[in-house]
């Protein structure tokens, strides 16, 4: 955690060192305040020499305000460091994350990707905005005021031997026995969370199979369970206060006893006596700040170490040192003995692929599930690099190109249609930004999304919520196909964006779509036999190779894999 | 010094002052109405008021002797003081001729000064006397510290039992409302009210409750003795506690539109951030990198520029409050040292006036603090109570009619239903299904299809007309017995987090084994099981993440025949597999359908082609009703159905 943190606060040193300075001045400053009190008791308030008591007070109430303005300068810096690295930090993952490959967003996972460029960060960033207040403050208060004491009365001091390892070894036991029962509690409370979503989500099969009795017995046990764990907890916190206060009380006590004894026998002036009980509070209160505030560290290097991670990852598609001059213009691609294997992989998802997309074609590609039609398609514009052989375009190997040139070339429909939030306009212009309102309509009719955008309040400006939760799974891949039709790409990806469509409005689709395509390479995955069915060729995959390659008829004929999707879907007799 | 501890989080930093010590901007959420929830509330703690009136006790004797503390302490310090002065007089004057000694000399503030005191000429500090006093304060801190604790641990139960029931009430109405409240709310308000608005209740009761009887009282103690000892001093500290809470009250509302827009701008960061993970692809793909970066660099900077105004605003609170309390004690100092100096005053009493100012503004910055705690808890108290008021499904008919067994004969009478008032589905339905009969309901999406499952199973009622079982009136029955006469296998695989074992027997709790195994092989999973390491013990993860959706249905189909019901509804279920699984399904479901009644709703039309009778159904009316054969010979919406199936593109006639 240390090297992250040093990264990114080196630039900011120089506001660093003003920070240390300040916060000395405040430390020094709270430890002078009590000498002085001790001064007026000694030399005014024996003497009887009321105006040294008000010189002094001048002085202190000078010093009071001195500090006050030296913590409020502090406040500024910190606060504005230690934003500016929360800032500066969350930027670089942004960035890193947005050259990441499929691969490495899976690896990460992107609910963990989100998780490290919020929380964590903002956990960190607190850390470094208590750390550069509580964190130097206090040690610097205790030592300095240890040494004030030490000054004052050596004697005296040594109640600080006892006091201080006292006040650290209950500290310690305490947090030794409260953290783990903490962290058990998290998880109770968790395994209580889980089995209220778990209800939840499945309310109609608990309730279809009159589970419901059974249910609230385990939220029961589970409820139990958390209750008493917090039990604990709190009790254990309970006991931590009370004790602290009462060692600090009892540090006071003895030191009227024993600074009593050395008044009497005139080693030490009476004033003293008031500014080494400051001290002993002061030095106690520090102690116990400084502890308490290192809890947050462990919790912040955890989260220093999940941004780690990922700020070293070095983007597995990178762009190519001399990007190739001369861009595809037809859309013809080859896969030239292609190959595909995760990291680590036994096996490989695809192995020695060859297969050629035409311009001017629907070409389709089926497969049961695992025989890698989406790798294979994911491999087309580069969310994923071949592990050995070449995707040309156009004669072209797509690694030679810029990414940004390579991918102005493809329009992509996933499977699971994801719009983000804004408006239907700014969703299909997506596809399109310069796209004009006639060509954005014209989309959404051959897309089959006209009779539904028609009927929204707003037309184009209707809005759209994050991820288009607000439509049905229908309108959202329709509005994902429009979004790639007005873009009029050289290459149609469509990965299975055609299953939440119903009989009909997937075969006029498609129609639509054929008018559009007249010279595009149009690539669709699907399951469906009738989508298929139609397509200029069709690529068979089973466990990663191809094991067909024709129109539907051939491949009734020829191809048992082929024939056994199709089966299992209509029959057989009508289709022919 | 105070016995109790300052509200915080456990974990965090302590004291009122770390960066978010105050609870400022934790929360947004405003309560709607404070007074009226808190009171509702604090009907349920009238189980323990006992308890609590105990802990108000305890709290009361432990405060006064923390507050009895410093008092003693000063007593101890004159002693000394006292023994100081003493020493200082020769042996043989006494006191009274010290003071005429020291008033000749002009020194009137000594001589008063002396005359304030009990001094033994020539004796140093009595020692005898100051133990006493030690002693005294000794056991007083003790009992004080005992009893604080013994006040938490009790609260903790107290606080600890509430939660346990509000969390308890809260299961059980989930449990009473009707499914037309969860169809109608999202499910994420549902389960953040259940789980992190219970949690936020629970975590302000702890800190707030103890901490605001202790704060209250310790306030009253400190101010009683202040005054007690010196009027002028207590004034004038007086002065400082208002004034450090307008200080505080005036930071705060200027820091809060910072908090605000800070967390605003957070929610558009992260929601940008989820955005651009999520789509990831679409984004490079469609060439908008540069763009999201610079939206994300809008938000940013944003969130930077309310965040540091934020944190620096708050941030002042603290320095403020030590410079109102530093000048606090510099008046304490200065007109304390000048009334001792004039005998007004005892030293001792000074040297206790200083330790109650400090322990006068601890429990003022901490009911400041508890505030804001407390508003985000009782909002989020509102939102469990709005829960909690929900209407409940309507109970069962009384006297129920008992069915023992059920042939499985099914029969819609003249029904209609509707979700929303204006927007009808279905009306007039009619059907009648014989036992073991197969039946397969037919549509495009949104025709009501669904519908027909949740009025079968009572999760909601019809609006008219009736549907019987066997001749009996559903609504004559219980709903559990309703449902317990089906077996549903639903699109959305839901199993839970327990053994596969425990899953497939969840409709039939006291299947032996061998019974689950034989509802696996008959489900075409149990091959597949004894793949699996662990077997039939091996634990599913929620949602039933750690296997394939294929595999999850087929775990389904074995639940449902494990539960071996008379009727069967097949609910869309075979869509979200790839075809060879689904081969199994069907022909695992094939199996299941056997001599059952089976009402199979699905989307390939493939499935359904060896039906009994098919039921299309368009906008929820049914429009026709028959077997394959007869609805393709009659050229109707089923034909139309079909052959879209098979469609030419563009070509079609």
């Amino acid at each position: 955690m240390t090297d992250l943190l040093v990264g990114y606060l080196r630039p900011h040193w120089r506001v660093l060192v003003l920070i240390a300075v300040l916060l000395l001045v405040q430390a020094i400053g709270g430890l002078i305040l009590p000498s002085l009190m001790a001064d007026i008791i000694n030399n005014g308030v024996v003497t009887g020499d009321t105006a040294y008591i008000l010189r002094v007070g001048a002085v202190m109430l000078l010093l009071s305000v001195l500090v006050g303005v030296a913590s409020v300068v502090t406040v500024y810096f910190s606060a504005r460091t230690s934003m500016r690295f929360g800032r500066e930090l969350r930027g670089d993952l942004f960035r890193r994350v947005e050259l990441f490959s499929l691969a490495q967003m899976h690896r990460f996972t992107v609910p963990s990707l989100i998780t490290r460029n919020t929380n964590d960060v903002q956990q960190l960033q607190m850390l470094v905005m208590v750390g550069l207040t509580m964190m130097v403050l206090a040690p610097v208060t205790a030592v300095g005021g240890i040494f004030m004491a030490i000054r004052e009365n050596v004697q005296l001091s040594s109640l600080l031997l006892v006091t201080v390892p006292l006040m650290l070894v209950v500290i310690s036991l305490m947090i030794a026995k409260a953290v783990p029962l903490f962290r058990v509690m998290q998880v109770k409370i968790d395994s209580v969370n889980g089995v209220l979503r778990e209800n939840l989500t499945g309310i109609r099969v608990i309730r279809a199979f009159v589970r419901t009795e059974h249910e609230e017995g385990r939220f029961a046990l589970a409820n139990d369970d958390l209750t008493q764990t917090t039990l604990k907890v709190t009790r254990l916190f309970a006991l931590i206060f009370p004790t602290l206060m009462l060692i600090m009380n009892l540090a006071i006590v003895a030191t009227i006893w024993f600074g009593g004894h050395l008044i009497d026998d005139g080693s030490m002036p009476i004033g003293n006596l008031f500014a080494f009980q400051a001290y002993i509070m002061q030095i106690l209160f520090s102690v116990m700040m400084a502890v308490m505030t290192m809890m947050m560290v462990p919790r912040a290097a955890a989260s220093a170490d999940r941004i780690r991670e990922v700020l070293v990852s070095e983007p597995e598609i990178a762009e190519p040192a001399q990007p190739a001059q001369r861009l595809p213009q037809t859309g013809r691609i080859e896969l030239v003995d292609v190959e595909f294997r995760y990291p680590g992989a036994e096996e490989s998802v695809l192995q020695r692929l060859n297969c050629v997309f035409e311009p001017g074609a629907t070409t389709a590609i089926v497969g049961g599930t695992g025989s890698g039609k989406s790798t294979l398609v994911n491999l087309l514009p580069r969310l994923l690099d071949v592990t050995s052989g070449a995707v040309l375009i156009d004669g072209v190997d797509i690694r030679s190109m810029a990414l940004d040139d390579l991918w102005g070339l493809f329009g992509i429909v996933p499977q699971k249609a994801f719009l983000f939030g804004g408006t239907i306009g700014s969703n299909i212009r997506f596809g399109r930004p310069d796209a004009t309102d006639e060509e954005v309509w014209a989309a959404l009719d051959v897309a089959q999304a006209r009779e539904f955008v028609d009927l929204l309040p707003g037309g184009l400006e209707a809005p759209v919520d994050q991820g288009g939760a607000n439509f049905s799974g229908g309108q959202r891949q329709r509005l994902a196909i429009a979004r790639c039709i007005v873009r009029d790409p050289l290459v149609y990806l469509f990965d299975d964006s055609f299953s939440a469509l119903d009989y009909t409005t997937d075969a006029r689709l498609r129609g639509a779509l054929a008018a559009r395509t007249v010279c595009r390479t149009v690539i669709i995955v699907a399951q469906r036999v009738s989508t298929i069915m139609q397509a200029d060729r069709i690529i068979v995959l089973d466990g990663g190779r191809i094991v067909g390659v024709g129109t539907h008829g051939d491949l009734l004929d020829g191809c048992p894999q082929y024939r056994e999707i199709v089966a299992s879907q209509a029959v057989l007799e009508e289709t022919r | 010094m105070s016995q109790q501890a300052p509200a915080r989080r456990p974990g965090g930093p302590m004291g009122g002052g770390g960066p978010m010590g105050f609870g400022m901007g934790a929360s947004d959420a405003k309560a709607q109405d404070f007074r009226g929830s808190i009171r509702r509330f604090s009907r349920r703690l009238r189980l323990e008021r006992w308890l609590i009136v105990l802990v108000l006790l305890l709290a009361s004797t432990s405060v006064f002797l923390a507050v009895l503390g410093p008092k003693l302490l000063g007593n101890a310090t004159n002693i000394i003081f006292e023994g100081v002065v003493g020493r200082q007089i020769p042996v043989g004057m006494t006191q009274d001729q010290a003071i005429e000694a020291l008033e000749a000399t002009g020194s009137s503030d000594q001589a008063q000064l002396l005359a304030s005191m009990t001094v033994t000429p020539g004796q140093g500090v009595d020692f005898a006397a100051l133990a006493q006093v030690l002693a005294l304060v000794v056991v007083v801190y003790v009992l004080s510290s005992v009893l604080a604790w013994a006040q938490n641990y009790i609260m903790a139960g107290v606080t600890q039992r509430t939660m346990y029931r509000l969390r308890e009430d809260t299961d059980t109405k989930l449990g009473r409302l009707p499914l037309r409240y969860f169809d109608s709310v999202s499910r994420g308000d549902v389960l953040s009210r259940v789980t992190n608005d219970i949690d936020n209740i629970s975590n302000t009761l702890q800190q707030t409750l103890t901490q605001l009887i202790t704060s209250v009282l310790t306030v009253i103690g400190v101010l009683a003795m202040m005054f007690w000892i010196s009027p002028l001093l207590a004034v004038i500290s007086l002065l400082t506690v208002p004034l450090s809470f307008v200080v505080t009250m005036a930071i705060a509302k200027r820091s809060q539109p910072h908090f605000t827009a800070q967390w605003k701008w957070t929610g558009v960061l992260n929601g940008h951030v989820e955005e651009s993970y999520t789509g990831h692809d679409l984004v490079k793909v469609f060439g908008h990198r540069r763009e999201s970066i610079a939206q994300f660099d809008d938000a940013n900077e944003l969130m930077y520029e309310s965040s540091f105004k934020a944190q620096f605003i708050s941030g002042i609170i603290q320095p403020a409050i030590t410079v109102v309390s530093n000048l606090n004690y510099v008046a304490i100092a200065v007109i304390g040292g000048l009334r001792v100096a004039t005998g007004a005053m005892s030293l001792g009493d000074v040297q206790a006036f200083i330790q109650y100012s400090r322990q006068f503004t601890m429990p003022i910055t901490q009911i400041a603090a508890i505030a804001n705690v407390l508003q985000s808890g009782v909002a989020s108290v509102e939102r469990v109570f709005e829960l909690l008021d929900e209407p409940e499904e309507e109970p069962d008919a009384d006297p129920a009619v008992v069915v023992d067994s059920v042939e499985g004969r099914i029969v819609f009478d003249d029904v209609a239903f509707r979700y929303l008032p204006d927007a009808p589905l279905i009306e007039d339905f009619h059907l009648v299904v014989e036992p073991g009969e197969i039946v397969a309901i037919v549509g495009p999406t949104g025709a009501g299809k669904t519908t027909l499952v949740n009025l079968l199973m009572r999760f909601y009622d019809v609006d008219s007309g009736r549907i019987t079982i066997d001749g009996v009136p559903t609504m004559s029955m219980t709903r559990d017995d309703v449902r317990r006469s089906f077996g549903m296998v639903l699109q959305d695989t839901w199993l839970f987090e327990g053994t596969i074992r425990e899953n497939i027997a969840y409709g039939a709790a006291a299947a032996t084994p061998e019974q689950v195994e034989a509802a696996a092989r008959a489900a075409r999973v149990d091959h597949f099981v004894r793949t699996l390491p662990q077997g039939y013990e091996t634990l599913l993860t929620e949602g039933g993440a750690n296997i394939s959706a294929g595999e999850r249905q087929l775990l389904t189909i074995a639940r449902a025949f494990l539960a071996d019901p008379s009727v069967l509804i097949l609910d869309e279920a075979t869509s979200s597999v790839d075809t060879r699984t689904e081969v199994l399904i069907q022909q695992a479901m094939a199996e299941l359908r056997a001599g059952r009644t089976a009402f199979v709703i699905a989307h390939r039309l493939s499935t359904i082609r060896n039906a009994d009778v098919i039921v299309v159904l368009e906008h929820g009316r049914i429009v026709e009703q028959g077997s394959h054969d007869v609805l393709m010979e009659a050229r109707g919406a089923y034909y139309r159905l079909y052959q879209s199936q098979f469609e030419e593109p563009a070509d079609a006639a």
